[in-house]
């Protein structure tokens, strides 16, 4: 039977993790991912899971130590936030080359400088081209569904890819929230033993990282663009198996109160919950307004954008970064570019929010969507910093 | 020289670029970047085996009368050998 108990989301992602039947895991602890490190370590301290923790001297060698790890065949699981985030960089995109199907969950942070351990997705934002799955969870019960979910997809033979899950830091990490972990059998029948397409063992040499010139260079990196895109296919079929056997379901793209609604709002991590509420007292209020939550963002779900944004005259995109001297924010570029070619286009408004762990209540939420409701065209396709102080 | 041409098109890229035949690297003659080669004077030759020791590619063997030489399949003419021996019995001589 499935469990429901009330429980500090960073700990449920660590006992997620438990359920997993994982080989090995490499954690370098950093606020306000500390408590998913200290509770798999203590799971594998307390022998309730047969695996390996590698107290390791810095993010750099968690994550080699779990790409050398993954090599040889196991399952393993790492994880990390802001600045430890960035020391992994390096690392990030050969863990895809090498297609090792690692499980990395990030608390979500702002990065440096200012030094700021509070949420927004500056972290995880740098790392959008390094080949990897990248997926955003909006609370506590889909950061335990989809942190067991991913090693499914990760290890996919069609995928074997790394996958990182982006969990808001402190809005979710540290909040305790009544969660469901499913039932161990059942977990364990969704989720076989991994089945490596190569291992590193003496008895059969092969070799891993390979040195590669001009000559294979580009064809590697066409290769690695054709399996992050083909992974959507694995991804949608995976949440179809988990929506038939634990009955929540879930999509690249959510749509809530969407239809007719002229004016679309846009979120990507918890917010999405905040908006859920703004956009129902609007909608009490009498405006067409709706909700869309990206759930997905590598490999990015161009067609189900176009789909769910098609009737918006407007649409709203929040963003939790900044691409300093860019086009507005990262998702908001995104999502522009989805819809360049199409023939009927909303106008498009950015608001980038919540940096550094500033607040956004739904009072926030619903003045954003007010004004944009009531704007006449003149300031589509511009950026701003909700309430930042002139 | 060895032309490496690479793959007739990106599906040849095994998964991961996992080399599946161990001691292939072997296979690329990494000489063809050399520009200028070691020339061994055994007149001034000690037989101290300094070149090889010092020689990054691994390269430099012993000869059964035990003097040196380099195999030119992966010599890349870095000049390390000519700089390390001290009786000068090497010579980089331009390469063409």
């Amino acid at each position: 039977m499935a469990k429901r108990v009330g429980m500090e989301v960073a700990i449920a992602v660590a006992e997620a993790v438990g359920q997993c039947n994982i080989d090995m895991a490499a954690v370098y602890p950093i606020t306000p991912q500390s408590h998913i490190g200290e509770h798999l370590s203590d799971l594998v301290a307390d022998g309730r899971i047969d695996a390996e923790f590698i107290t390791v001297e810095s993010e750099h060698s968690a994550i080699s130590a779990v790409i050398g790890a993954s090599g040889t065949g196991a399952r393993v699981y790492t994880a990390t936030s802001s600045q430890g985030l960035m020391l992994m960089h390096e690392i990030l995109p050969i863990a895809s080359a090498m297609r090792l199907p690692i499980v990395m969950g990030i608390a979500n942070r702002a990065v440096s400088g200012p030094l700021n351990i509070l949420n927004d997705h500056s972290d995880t934002m740098p790392q959008r081209d390094s080949g990897w799955i990248s997926i955003f969870v909006e609370n506590g019960q889909e950061a335990i569904d989809m942190t067991i979910q991913s090693f499914k997809i990760a290890e996919h033979k069609d995928v074997n890819l790394p996958i990182c899950v982006n969990i808001d830091g402190f809005q979710l990490t540290h909040m305790v929230e009544s969660v469901e972990f499913p039932d161990q059998e059942m977990v364990n029948k969704f989720l076989p033993p991994r089945e490596p397409f190569a291992t590193l063992h003496p008895s059969k040499p092969l070799t891993m990282g390979a040195f590669a010139m001009a000559d294979y260079f580009t064809e590697i990196m066409k290769a690695k663009n054709e399996a992050l895109k083909n992974s959507k296919k694995v991804i949608l079929a995976v949440w179809e198996e988990w929506a038939r056997m634990f009955g929540r379901t879930y999509k690249p793209v959510e749509a809530y109160k969407t239809d007719g609604a002229e004016t679309l709002v846009l979120t990507m991590g918890s917010m999405g919950e905040t908006a859920e509420m703004a956009i129902d007292e609007l909608r009490a209020e009498g405006l067409s307004v709706g909700l869309v939550k990206l759930r997905l963002w590598r490999p990015f779900p161009f067609a189900e954008i176009r789909d769910v944004l098609k009737n918006a005259k407007k649409v709203l995109v929040t963003d939790r970064a900044v691409s300093f001297g860019g086009p507005g924010g990262p998702v908001f570029s995104e999502i522009k570019s989805a819809l360049y070619n199409e023939r009927v286009r909303p106008a498009i408004y950015n608001y980038i929010i919540g940096l550094g762990g500033r607040d956004v209540p739904v009072t926030d939420f619903v003045s954003m969507i007010k004004k944009v409701v009531q704007d006449a065209g003149e300031n589509a396709d511009t950026y701003e910093f909700l309430g930042v102080r002139e | 020289m060895t032309k490496k041409d690479g793959p007739t098109g990106w599906r040849e890229i095994t998964t991961g670029c996992v080399v599946l035949r161990p001691g292939s690297a072997s296979e690329y003659h990494t000489g063809s970047w050399r520009a200028q080669r070691p020339v061994w004077n055994n007149s001034k030759c000690i037989k101290c085996g300094i070149c090889y020791v010092f020689c990054p590619e691994g390269c430099v063997s012993q000869t059964e009368d035990g003097y040196f030489k380099a195999n030119m399949d992966y010599c890349k003419g870095c000049g390390i050998c000519a700089h390390e021996c001290w009786p000068r019995a090497i010579a980089m001589v331009e390469e063409g």
